[in-house]
């Protein structure tokens, strides 16, 4: 039994199918990237699974729940997940020590606050109130908030808008920390480059239904399409699609008499394949 | 493993949070706790004379600034806060952990009712200070007082959580809830002497809590031969315990049925 496991999940509101027959299923243990346009259908399937939203039809399991559970089950069930959410501001007249250890209440097994905060990186902010963080900080306050309960599950909606790509790579870190812990994580996001950073396997989705799931490097065929080959030839930059990089790379490095000015050996990007895909789902 | 806590357990540490989130924001604190004694120095000063022998307008405004006091810090409080942090994700955030709804009440609740406490303290405390407040030298008075607080802010609690629902956002809940408090205060006889108020609108208070608190609160502060001038010629006790029980109930109906966590 695979850790969420989601077959036929439709939603509509009105008359807009926000969701039209999605099958998931994650592992334990793995890093699940869910990608999509905004108004794809990624949040209210996302919020589906945390249990926020009713659904249509199609049968959900999280960690063996429905999560539409009602009382104490449902309690049960929300001490084993932690959850991310897009943004928060609360009035924040609470120090962030004080959030957290109130939080961590919460929970039957919560982690050390000490140790959440320092992975965080709130230390030296711990006694800050609230209202006086950064718009990154408070994004890391999300986060922590979102791990204290020491959750087997953990869903991370676009977890590092408006990181600064320092603290962008230390929030990966601690992400593949969190997942080496023993955690799954659902991640939402569209920062490609993040998805192929973290993500074991993405799922696309476009309209309601999932385009492709597959890991970020075989995406789409990524792996398999032909790779660009550049260089520099006398003043000009030429370059070379192929199947073959290594041959031409070959031929290029004799004629050259050694080495080929300006090389570039290089495959679609994520970004590429997705832009193809999301662009690609007929109407 | 350990246990989840309780949902009570929760709710009590919720109730600190509250109070600590509470007192540090320094102008609704100035603002909640003080506002009736700025009224109370107002209205004692400009009506200075007695409404029946012995009982001055001050003695009669104290009962109906108390009472109004918890529809004010309960009601119209949370019924304006509550969407505000709705707005903010707050409640969303909350939704998606292991705390239940009702321990989220019992911190409010708690909440509403410590700030009752305090406010009713500076209240008497002025009033007898400086507006010759006569206070109940009676116990079942102050056993009657008692109740009436407890009941009447769980009452205000349970029906402003249930009205946070209408209010479509934080920033509009304050013209939607403010106007029906005034109202609701003038005909309930708090700035006037209820039996002086047009029939019909004394028809119309009958159906809300706060003129009920209000006749409650003046048999405690009013002597016992005041009781004559009430429109039934008497406090009517028994009935505004039934009233308060009955809108609590569809307070906490409301409450845990129809609860928004989230906007939309």
């Amino acid at each position: 039994m695979s850790l969420i496991e989601v077959k036929g999940l439709t939603k509509s509101y009105g008359d807009v199918h926000a969701v039209r027959g999605v099958d998931l299923s994650i592992e334990k243990g793995e890093i699940f990237s869910i990608l999509g346009p905004n108004g794809a259908g990624k949040t209210t399937t996302v919020e589906i699974l945390e249990g926020f939203r009713s659904r249509d039809s199609g049968s959900v399991s999280v960690l063996g729940f429905d999560p539409n559970t009602r009382g104490h089950q449902s309690r049960e069930w929300r001490n084993r997940i932690g959850i991310v959410l897009q943004s928060s501001s609360d009035a924040g007249d609470l120090t962030v020590v004080e959030t957290i250890k109130h939080f961590s209440g919460y929970y039957s097994n919560p982690r050390d606050v000490e140790e959440v905060i320092h992975s965080v990186g709130l230390k030296e902010k711990e006694n800050a109130l609230i209202r006086n963080l950064s718009g990154g900080q408070r994004r890391r306050l999300d986060v922590a908030l979102g791990i204290i309960g020491n959750p087997e599950l953990i869903f991370l909606d676009e977890p590092t808008t408006g990181f600064d790509p320092e603290a962008r790579r230390a929030f990966w870190s601690l992400i593949k920390q969190l997942r080496s812990d023993g955690a799954t994580i659902l991640l939402t996001t569209h920062y490609l480059d993040e998805a192929e950073a973290l993500a074991d396997r993405v799922a696309v989705i476009n309209k309601g239904l999932i385009v492709e799931i597959s890991t970020p490097a075989e995406l789409g065929g990524r792996a398999t399409s032909q790779a660009t080959v550049q260089w520099r030839d006398g003043d000009r930059i030429k370059s070379e699609k192929s199947d073959n990089p290594t041959a031409l790379v070959a031929s290029l490095a004799s004629s050259f008499n050694g080495e080929v000015p300006e090389l570039i050996v290089s495959r679609p990007s994520l970004e590429d394949i997705y832009l193809e895909m999301i662009g690609g789902v007929d109407e | 493993m350990n246990k989840i806590p309780s949902a009570l357990q929760l709710g009590i540490r919720r109730g600190g949070l509250e109070i600590r989130q509470f007192a540090r924001q320094r102008e609704s604190v100035v603002f909640t706790l003080l506002f009736p004694v700025i009224l109370l120095a107002i209205f004692g000063s400009v009506f200075k004379d007695t409404i029946a022998p012995g009982v001055t307008f001050s003695q009669y405004f104290v009962a109906g600034m108390i009472a109004s006091g918890l529809v004010n810090t309960g009601f119209q409080a949370l019924a304006i806060t509550i969407p505000m942090e709705r707005d903010f994700g707050a409640l969303k955030r909350l939704r998606g952990t292991p705390m239940p709804a009702s321990s989220y009440f019992i911190g409010k609740a708690i909440l509403i009712f410590a700030s009752m406490v305090i406010q009713i303290l500076l209240l008497l405390g002025f009033g007898v200070a400086f507006f010759g407040l006569n206070m109940p030298t009676d116990s079942t008075k102050w056993l009657t007082f008692a109740w009436l607080v407890l009941l009447g802010s769980a009452c205000s609690t349970a029906l402003g959580i249930a009205f946070s629902i209408v209010p479509k956002s934080g920033r509009g809940a304050s013209a939607v809830v403010s106007p029906i408090v005034i109202i609701l205060q003038f005909f309930s006889g708090v700035f006037f002497v209820f039996t002086q108020l047009p029939t019909w609108m004394q028809q119309v208070a009958a159906i809300f809590p706060l003129k009920w608190l209000t006749q409650g609160m003046r048999s405690v502060f009013l002597p016992e031969s005041f009781a004559s001038q009430e429109v039934a010629k008497s406090w009517e006790l028994q009935t505004t315990f039934i009233v308060l029980v009955v809108w609590l109930i569809i307070g906490v109906f409301f409450s845990v049925r129809k609860f928004k966590w989230d906007r939309d």
